[in-house]
């Protein structure tokens, strides 16, 4: 006789045993350390932090190791964690033009004031295998990155000395912008919003979204008019001070997009904006975030909206990877009373089709 | 619901894991949600350390709303035992220290996957739903800003068509679960994928169903002695489930069952899905055999 299944509890505890163990894996290897991920793996980490919406380096380097590599999981840690801190207040908008530079490209001036500062990027390495990173040599010497402390100001802003882009202007009246962290997403949702969304959005979703505008799918003739990485400046600005204070610094990547634009029967013809910005260095999110958000503004710019990246309940609803992640898999627990319904239901149907066809 | 500040054994997080701040943002949409039976109060969902799809809105609830006092039980497809139940239960016993119950009677709360306990509720239990997808027009109409519409002029038109297709395709209504509701004759609303066997225990029942949606971010309620009336046609009235078996274990003959492979040759049996109801029938029938 079949007896319910018991022992769920001892189940879930010798899994947890058994996941601890191959985390670890063979002890014959020394245990990571989670400054090493944090130094040697700096671009998982800024995924984390993006992802898990939280800029706290060490904690996503624990978060990597303790989710054993898979990064989407290291994100929903942080978010989890997220969720117990306490909102002491915001900071005042960072200011991306007095950023420390440690990358700045424009795809659109050759030459343009303050040059163009290649730095670290992967963009013009051949991707060929590495064997001599099989065995560990620390090379002799380690040139390590340099920044400029000058002021580099914006491409888009020396470009709109001729107004051939649109101005860059707030909301009408300025508003606070909402807090997606504090309020649940609305439709339609105003630009600040959706660019929060952007930001904690994961990042292949992203990219696939901003690559269908390029093959069709609402297309926005962009032109990478300037990404920059580099260290900007926190500051606060407590209500009792009439002055900021700096809470230390923090790394970005800014993606200025322009886009061609037709113009409509309210604007002239002219460049168009879109814009990403991310925590660490992650150009590939940043310029996809860019795309994506000129895209989202389809409605505000009078175009017509055909395509799935121009449809922002679409883009913004199926976007976070904690959302997607969580009820994709929730398809692993138990749904055995669902499905006995079905069962009856599709039992009672095929009796009834073949009482039909023999009747 | 005296919880302030206090923390639970272990120290580390607040009780109940979510700070007094967001409980009470929780409760608020609670209370709106009561206010209006079957209206779907958006509101701040915040992540859980467990996933979303996994019961974080019925969490978020239960941990907005649990004092000290109260004793939790926790079900998952009718069962106390399955691992994700097991896993939420856990939790709060973590954060809380409250005691748990596997008894229906013995519990002030209740928070549950897909089912109603089959023992009638009483006055003072809560029930708290872990809600997929709480709007029962998604699946007709995907756009937040359509849906919305409908519900503010209850234009349910759309769901009235499902149904009758079905029944020219099929010659019955095919939901057998997540089948719509009507809350006291406004608000169209999904009863969480339960199945429709359970849908009558939902009409006037004694307790407070609160129902809350993490992913979606969604909350909403049916209290006490509302009104739920299942959708149907007065030629095609709502219909109830049933089977030709009796129960394996207890030989209920009015419960849902659950059918349970037994070997592979395609042999299987019916049990009820509500474990500890049929371990007190069980109980019940060992005792007058005696």
């Amino acid at each position: 006789m079949y007896v319910a299944v018991k022992g769920g509890e001892k189940a879930i505890h010798n899994s947890v045993q058994l996941l601890n163990a191959q985390r670890r894996g063979s002890l014959a290897t020394p245990e990571l350390e989670v400054e090493q991920i944090g130094q040697q793996l700096r671009l998982a980490v800024a995924k984390v932090m993006n992802e898990g919406a939280l800029y706290d380096p060490e904690l996503s380097a624990l978060a990597i190791k303790q989710a054993a590599g898979d990064l989407l999981e290291a994100c929903f840690l942080v978010r989890a964690y997220r969720s117990t801190l306490p909102r002491l207040g915001y900071t005042v908008p960072i200011d991306t033009n007095s950023m420390k530079i440690q990358r700045r490209i424009s795809a659109t001036f050759k030459d343009l004031p303050g040059g163009q500062l290649l730095g670290a990027t992967y963009d013009y390495t051949q991707r060929l295998l590495d064997f001599s990173l099989l065995d560990q040599h620390d090379p002799q010497s380690l040139e390590l990155g340099s920044h400029t402390d000058e002021k580099v100001e914006s491409v888009v802003d020396i470009f709109n000395k001729e107004n051939l882009l649109e101005a860059d202007v707030p909301l009408p009246g300025d508003p606070d912008p909402i807090d997606i962290t504090r309020e649940p997403l609305h439709f339609p949702a105003d630009r600040p919003t959706r660019l929060q969304n952007l930001v904690r959005s994961d990042e292949g979703f992203l990219l696939g979204i901003a690559y269908s505008t390029q093959r069709g799918y609402g297309h926005t003739h962009p032109f990478a008019a300037e990404i920059r990485f580099g260290f900007v400046s926190v500051l606060i600005n407590p209500e009792e001070l009439d002055f900021c204070i700096d809470i230390g610094d923090i790394e970005v990547t800014e993606c200025q997009m322009v886009n061609q634009f037709a113009g409509s029967k309210d604007l002239p013809p002219q460049f168009t904006r879109g814009y990403g910005l991310v925590f660490g260095h992650q150009e590939r999110k940043a310029m996809a975030m860019s795309l994506v958000d000129r895209s989202l503004r389809a409605k505000e710019l009078g175009e017509p909206i055909e395509s799935p990246a121009q449809m922002e309940e679409f883009v913004l609803s199926h976007s976070d990877s904690l959302e997607s992640s969580g009820f994709v898999q929730h398809l692993k627990l138990p749904h055995y009373v669902d499905f006995q319904s079905e069962l009856e239901l599709v039992r009672r149907l095929r009796k009834s089709a073949v009482e039909k066809t023999h009747g | 619901m005296d919880n302030t500040e206090k923390t639970s054994d272990h120290g580390r997080f607040n009780f109940a894991y979510l700070d007094e701040q967001t409980k009470r943002m929780i409760r608020r949409s609670l209370l709106k949600a009561i206010a209006i039976p079957g209206y779907q109060v958006p509101f701040a969902s915040k992540e859980m350390p467990l996933p979303y799809g996994w019961g974080t809105g019925g969490i978020q609830v239960t941990a907005s709303i649990i004092g000290q006092d109260d004793t939790l039980k926790v079900i998952d497809q009718g069962s106390d035992d399955t691992v994700n139940a097991v896993n939420i239960r856990k939790f709060f016993q973590k954060t809380t220290g409250v005691v748990t119950t596997e008894d229906t009677e013995a519990a002030t709360l209740i928070q549950t996957r897909h089912r109603i306990p089959e023992h009638p509720l009483a006055e003072g239990q809560i029930m708290v739903y872990q809600v997929p997808v709480p709007e029962p027009l998604q699946r007709l109409e995907p756009r937040s800003t359509e849906t919305r519409r409908m519900h503010a002029m209850a234009d349910y038109g759309l769901m009235h068509v499902k149904l009758y297709e079905d029944i020219t395709h099929f010659g019955k209504i095919t939901s057998t679960y997540d089948y719509p509701v009507m809350v006291d004759e406004r608000y169209l609303a999904s009863p969480s994928p339960i199945p429709k066997f359970d849908n009558p225990k939902l009409h006037r029942s004694k307790a407070l169903h609160l129902f809350g949606a993490g992913r979606e971010k969604r909350i909403y309620a049916i209290p006490p002695y509302t009104n739920v009336e299942s959708l149907g046609f007065e030629d095609y009235p709502f219909e109830l489930q049933r089977w030709t078996q009796a129960c394996a274990l207890c030989a209920s003959t009015n419960t849902f069952l659950d059918e349970v492979v037994t070997d592979d040759e395609g042999g299987h049996l019916f049990v009820c899905s509500d474990t500890n109801h049929c371990q007190r029938t069980q109980m019940i029938g060992a005792g007058h055999d005696s």
